[in-house]
């Protein structure tokens, strides 16, 4: 049984399908006039947020509240590492609240693992520095699955951009090739992975001549920040190279879906136009966030697994 | 002090050879070396190898500056328990020991501890790789190992004149720590396949093997020699051993953790396994082993590297790199090197105590063990086993990354000119 | 029965049957005796309600889901109407949740707004009453009926809720360790009928 969630290689297949049906039924839940169950009532869950991304607390924010549990927001600034408070203080010192899960975004690879290895309460990563993002990856799953059926297998899937400094690309290619997508990472060798052992992926520098063959195209966020580390000439060239233009999606098939894990670079990873166009399932992947977190929260505190 | 102390019943191993004999000090100096001594005072070594003492040509004692995590009274009684008598403290100390003051007083605290501290001194001035040290100065104390360790010499032009200037000062070695920063800039592990698994960024080797092929050049344009700090990959110790077939006056060093883990340990995100230069492959593990086999390497040396407890509560990225050396330093030698074969007990004595006093010229450390020599010694039982627990170290910080894991060969005394500084394993002060 | 109802942290109690082994005891209904029942629960129903044109029947998942069609097609063929059946899955509502693995068992769906008519809850067995306990919570969310009823195959006792049944196929009276096992063709995809089971090994069974 689950006690946290900090890796998607922490999860057999069964266990991926497992989330994803709960994900769904949670997805009907969500789409209620009442959309809230009582299911996790008297739990607490914290999210404890090194990084800003109000997006991704407001998900699992929303994800708690709507299983009836009582949420903790635990906002930390750079500057409360400056203070010397030590990680594990803090999440012992949360622990001590009384609190059954523990969301974690922190810049750094592997914090919610140590935060794990500290405490009792269960532990969501929910990204950490460039390593993983399980439940981005969780719903872009139980995105395709909708479109696609529940396997999917053989399905062709390219993810564009920096997946190198990516825990989006980590987590998602490793659990699209685990339902059996075939997936290709798609960028100049400067943004590819330094070694592709442990990546299910195959890699190319050519968009152009993988278009035609492509059942969903998934297109990273370019980091605007990044750009003074020069892992590519300019923003122009990139677009240029690797942007899902309009010329380009005119080559797709028509029923190929484009995804993106947002916030987006209008006219740089993805033209405006395409972003709201017919083939693009980037809002229904914001919509499905909400419903995985339920499922990962109703999984890990809701199953009755020994808490140790 | 009795009037003579007799260590009996040991097998006594130095750079001589080896023989079954009892070693007699008085006032500090071994007087007689052969069966059947008798003393006023007598030291058991039955079952035990009887060794010039160790000698650490890379130690962290974090004073002053940090002395939270270690100072040179606890840093020397953890090397006296790891079996070592000689210690070259690194300057990256706060202030960093570049002046004369500062290496003074690591030198007059050296004198009252368990262990013969020696003081590296700085190439640059705080370390910074912009201005000399005043290599004279830190010379006329005793210095003879220089060095900015914890930041690699990056200008080629200043690490040129460093080597040039040394040439005027006898027994100087310039030691670097080869890490290119600008390869290494934000990377906290070896970049590879655990670091493209993890996402952690990575160091990578050429990093490490780009500043040893300069600094080989340099040393061959100067006639200087240069030392390598804990050297760690593949391609770094292949330039090494052209380096010194073609007769260049380069020595090296390897780290006990370099031929003992790997990169693969980072897998728990602990940063117990966090240090410049990182955890490495499997072939380079394989690589520093051939190394230290085959003489190319000159040195075990612990870059023993004490942090306190809650620097290593941070998340990986966010620790700051290094890891405990000094007490597990002769269990790993013998456990990882000895007991599978990759060189012989007396090979590896010599990488632990007479080549690494070489390389600093420390004439008293080192050995022989013979009559008229400073009896800086090490008594250990080859056989016993022992499993580390951090909450036993000497040391005053606990980041050993080996808790729980059983090494054989067991530190039993350490003489520190005659003085038993640890006598069955128990620091005496 | 249905597995949910009998949920409890309790080594004597049915939820905890799968470490035991159960044997067959008796056969209650044949599928003549249930095809009654259900005729019969099925004109109560529309007796007590003056017709059915206000009815909507909701199943409980899972063979209450198939019970409640089947109620549903007996009601059409006597009074000509179709009457609305939907399906509630109560897993999220239930009250031992973090006792033991929960799962959905299948998607709610009612196909009218159930605001003014009279919902007509139907389960296979009746027993600690938790599930319908459940199943009133998740109602709640849907709108706010004129009334609720409960329609049951089998009441076999011991409840821990005070909830009763308005339409019951059979009172059968139960040891607390037993298990009332419904089977219907559509769900079990064998032959009709329902059936007594009780552990292999009957000591420390307790009395009803």
């Amino acid at each position: 049984m689950m006690r946290h969630l900090l890796s998607i290689d922490d999860l057999e297949r069964s266990d991926l399908d497992e989330l994803l049906d709960l994900g769904e039924s949670f997805l009907a839940v969500t789409r209620r006039d009442i959309p809230k169950v009582p299911a996790l009532r008297g739990k607490t869950v914290v999210s404890l947020f090194y990084e800003d991304s109000t997006r991704t607390r407001l998900s699992f924010e929303t994800a708690a509240k709507r299983l009836s549990a009582d949420t903790m927001a635990f906002s930390v600034s750079g500057s409360s590492v400056a203070k010397g408070e030590s990680l594990r203080d803090t999440v012992q010192t949360i622990e001590a609240m009384g609190v059954d899960a523990v969301v974690v975004r922190h810049p750094s690879a592997g914090a919610p693992h140590r935060v794990a290895t500290w405490i009792d309460a269960a532990v969501v990563n929910a990204g950490d520095g460039r390593h993983e993002h399980p439940t981005q990856a969780l719903l872009d799953a139980l995105t395709l699955r909708r479109h696609r059926g529940i396997g999917l297998d053989g399905a062709r899937v390219a993810i564009i951009g920096d997946a190198r400094h990516s825990r989006v690309a980590r987590s998602t290619a490793k659990a699209f090739a685990a339902l059996g997508a075939e997936v290709t990472l798609v960028g100049p060798p400067t943004l590819l992975p330094e070694s592709l052992i442990g990546w299910p992926v195959a890699t190319t520098g050519d968009f152009d001549e993988l278009l035609p063959s492509l059942d969903v195209v998934y297109l990273l966020r370019i980091q605007h920040e990044r750009q003074d580390a020069t892992l590519f000439p300019s923003l122009r060239e990139y677009t240029t190279r690797y942007g899902l233009t309009v010329e380009r999606a005119a080559r797709l098939k028509p029923d190929t879906l484009i995804m993106h894990p947002g916030p987006m670079n209008r006219g740089v990873e993805i033209a405006a136009e395409l972003a709201e166009g017919p083939g693009s399932v980037i809002t229904e992947q914001v919509a499905n966030g909400v419903a995985v977190r339920m499922a990962v929260l109703y999984q890990l505190l809701g199953t009755g697994a020994p808490v140790a | 002090m009795p009037e003579s102390l007799l260590v009996r019943g040991g097998r006594v191993v130095d750079a001589t050879g080896e023989r079954a004999a009892d070693v007699l000090i008085e006032a500090g100096v071994v007087v007689a070396v052969e069966p059947g001594l008798h003393g006023d005072e007598t030291l058991d070594a039955a079952g035990c190898v009887v060794a010039p003492g160790l000698v650490d040509l890379h130690t962290h004692l974090r004073e002053p500056g940090h002395e939270e995590a270690e100072t040179i009274e606890t840093g020397a009684r953890a090397a006296a328990r790891g079996g070592f008598t000689a210690v070259v403290a690194m300057p990256n100390t706060e202030p960093a020991q570049d002046d004369p003051a500062v290496v003074a007083a690591v030198l007059a605290a050296g004198a009252r501890s368990t262990c013969d501290v020696r003081a590296a001194g700085c190439i640059t001035r705080g370390r910074r790789g912009t201005d000399l040290a005043p290599m004279g100065e830190l010379h006329a104390l005793g210095v003879r190992v220089f060095t900015d360790d914890g930041a690699c010499v990056e200008s080629a032009a200043m690490m040129r004149r460093a080597l040039e200037y040394a040439g005027s000062l006898p027994g100087a070695v310039v030691a670097q720590h080869a890490e290119d920063a600008a390869l290494c800039e934000g990377g906290h592990m070896h970049e590879g396949e655990w670091s493209s698994r993890l996402g952690i960024p990575g160091r990578p080797a050429v990093a490490e093997v780009s500043v040893v092929a300069r600094d080989c050049l340099l040393a061959e344009l100067t006639g200087t020699p240069v030392h390598f700090l804990h050297v760690s990959t593949e391609g770094a110790i292949a330039l090494i051993r052209d380096a010194k077939q073609r007769g260049l006056p380069v020595t090296a060093e390897a780290a006990p953790h370099h031929f003992t883990l790997t990169d693969a340990e980072c897998a728990s995100f602990d940063p117990m396994f966090k240090v410049h230069p990182p955890l490495r492959s499997a072939a380079d593990v394989a690589a520093v082993k051939i190394g230290l086999a085959d003489g190319t390497i000159d040195a075990i040396a612990t870059d023993h590297a004490p942090h306190a407890p809650e620097t290593k509560e941070r998340p990986f990225e966010e620790a700051p790199p290094g890891m405990l050396g000094l007490e597990t330093a002769l269990g790993l030698t013998l456990t990882e090197l000895v007991e599978p074969g990759v060189v012989s007990l007396s090979d590896a004595l010599a990488l632990l105590s007479w080549r690494p006093a070489a390389v600093a010229g420390l004439v008293d450390h080192g050995g022989p063990v013979a009559p008229g020599r400073p009896a800086h010694l090490v008594v250990f039982d080859p056989a016993a086993t022992w499993t580390v627990d951090p909450a036993r170290l000497a040391s005053k910080a606990r980041n050993t990354p080996y808790p729980g894991r059983t090494l054989t060969g067991r530190v039993r005394h350490t003489l520190r000119a005659g003085e038993p500084v640890v006598i069955d394993g128990e620091a005496q002060r | 029965m249905s597995a949910p109802d009998a949920a409890q942290p309790n080594p004597q109690d049915p939820a905890t049957r799968e470490g035991g082994r159960f044997v067959f005891r008796a056969r209650v209904f044949s599928p003549e005796d249930l095809r009654r029942a259900h005729t019969r629960i099925a004109h109560e129903i529309v007796e007590r309600n003056h017709g059915a044109e206000q009815l909507v029947l909701v199943g409980l998942y899972t063979r209450g889901v198939a019970i409640a069609r089947r109620l549903g097609e007996v009601i059409a063929g006597f009074e000509g109407l179709e009457v609305a059946v939907g399906s509630l899955d109560v897993a999220f509502y239930r009250d031992d949740i973090g006792l033991r693995p929960v799962q959905p068992l299948g998607t709610t769906e009612v196909p009218v707004d159930v605001g003014g008519r009279t919902v007509v809850l139907v389960d296979d067995v009746l027993f600690t009453g938790r599930t319908v306990r459940a199943a009133l919570d998740a109602l709640t969310e849907l709108g706010r009926p004129r009334a609720v009823q409960l329609a049951v195959l089998v009441d076999r006792g011991h409840r821990e809720l005070p909830i009763r049944a308005d339409f019951v196929g059979k009172n059968l009276p139960t040891k607390r360790a037993e298990d009332v096992r419904v089977r219907l063709a559509e769900v079990d995809g064998t032959e009709d009928g329902i059936e007594l089971w009780g552990p292999a090994d009957p000591a420390g069974e307790e009395e009803a």
